[in-house]
């Protein structure tokens, strides 16, 4: 097994962001799977495989957001500069540059894990040391 | 800039960072439901309330042949504690100062910290209803010695499993009440702590602000707090001598099983 998730020596990157890069890693796996079978499907014709297809398609779909959704709570300012471009309707670039400008020219993404800026990020704490 | 208007603070960065550190510190022993109960979001401040999936009869309609219901939703609270701060105290603070008086901060997250699981344990009048007051099963009397807890946590634990309402359980302890346990060692120097965690095979929780103890399952589904905005602390305004912060949060609170506790009256 390979680790080529991780760019720097792992013995020296924290826990967390060990983490981060596999879910990066993974994130990217399930986009080019999406990739593959869009291709595969544009050129098969027997409709029982085409279903199979768009099924396993769709599975692949719901695993690139589970791991886009975890990596989108870890890290705040990516979660501000998404929050401004996905699902808006409009000029996709415009979205972009005006959510990074926002993110990175106002009180910054300060906040823990997803929080928004100037949110202590304590959330739950069922399972914390007491 | 959101509304918490944090960047027109006269606070350094390594200042708020400061002050996040102290309330996120001084907030987290006392947080007891949220050790407890079930939690989701923050869904943010623009968050205005919890789906209940409930309905409620309309008298009239707009017009004849058809009919109408109100959906009913659960309006998330605002809480907030304001406190003020020394211009001199967050600048010597900046000159590396590692004592800066943070009381009014301290204060104002215990006192937010209690609001919440009293919100949560005992409910809020007019706005949310508590795990106790939900609960169909009568308080049992703690009795005024500690020694003598286990007797009704177990019977607790057992109304519960009369019920069908697994663990493992939790138990929140009132602030006079957790002190008593813990400097209480039962005959043969047993710890009482560790007795009732046995019992509860579950936490046993300091909750600042709740009367007597409460034990709650933690099988999940059966309590759900749910956040709009998490705490946070903003700006309000200031002088030369003082900044004027807060500390708030925005939450509803919901019981889905009322049987899955038991109250102890202290």
């Amino acid at each position: 097994m390979g680790f080529d998730q991780y760019h720097e020596p792992p013995e020296e990157l924290p826990a967390a962001t060990r983490t981060f890069a596999r879910l990066c890693a993974s994130l990217t796996e399930e986009a080019e799977a999406i990739g593959w079978y869009e291709q595969r499907i544009a050129v098969e014709s027997d409709p029982d495989a085409l279903a199979v297809m768009r099924d396993a398609q769709g599975e692949e779909f719901k695993h690139f957001s589970m791991d886009l959704e975890f990596l989108l709570r870890r890290a705040p300012a990516w979660r501000e500069i998404a929050q401004g471009i996905l699902f808006q309707p409009g000029d996709i670039v415009e979205h972009g540059e005006e959510a990074e400008a926002e993110t990175f020219e106002g009180d910054g993404a300060d906040g823990a894990g997803g929080y928004p800026a100037g949110s202590l990020g304590i959330g739950s704490l069922k399972g914390a040391q007491l | 800039m959101n509304h918490l208007l944090r960047s027109i603070a006269p606070i350094s960065d390594d200042g708020w960072k400061m002050l996040d550190d102290e309330a996120r510190d001084r907030l987290t022993p006392a947080l007891a439901a949220r050790k407890l109960v079930d939690f989701s979001g923050p869904h943010g401040w623009e968050y205005s309330s919890t789906n209940l999936g409930r309905t409620a009869s309309l008298g009239s309609a707009p017009c004849e042949g058809v009919t109408g219901l109100r959906r009913r939703v659960l309006p998330l609270v605002e809480v907030r504690a304001d406190f003020e701060l020394a211009v001199e105290e967050l600048r010597d603070a900046d000159r590396g100062a590692d004592d800066a008086d943070l009381e009014p901060l301290d204060k104002a997250a215990h006192q937010i910290a209690v609001a919440e699981n009293i919100a949560v344990f005992h409910g809020w009048h007019g706005a949310l209803t508590g795990i106790g007051e939900a609960s169909p099963h009568d308080p049992l009397p703690l009795g005024p010695k500690a020694d003598n807890y286990p007797r009704p946590v177990a019977a607790a634990v057992e109304l519960l499993l009369h019920n069908g309402v697994s663990g493992p359980y939790g138990l929140a302890l009132g602030g006079d009440q957790y002190q008593q346990v813990a400097q209480t060692a039962e005959h043969g120097g047993y710890p009482l702590l560790e007795h009732l965690h046995k019992i509860l095979d579950g936490p046993i929780v300091w909750a600042p602000g709740v009367s007597g103890a409460v034990v709650v399952s933690l099988r999940g589904g059966d309590f759900q707090f749910e956040s709009g905005q998490d705490l946070s602390i903003g700006y309000t305004s200031h002088d030369g001598q003082a900044v004027r912060l807060y500390l708030e949060e925005s939450f509803s609170f919901h019981v889905a099983t009322p049987e899955a506790a038991v109250a102890l009256s202290a």
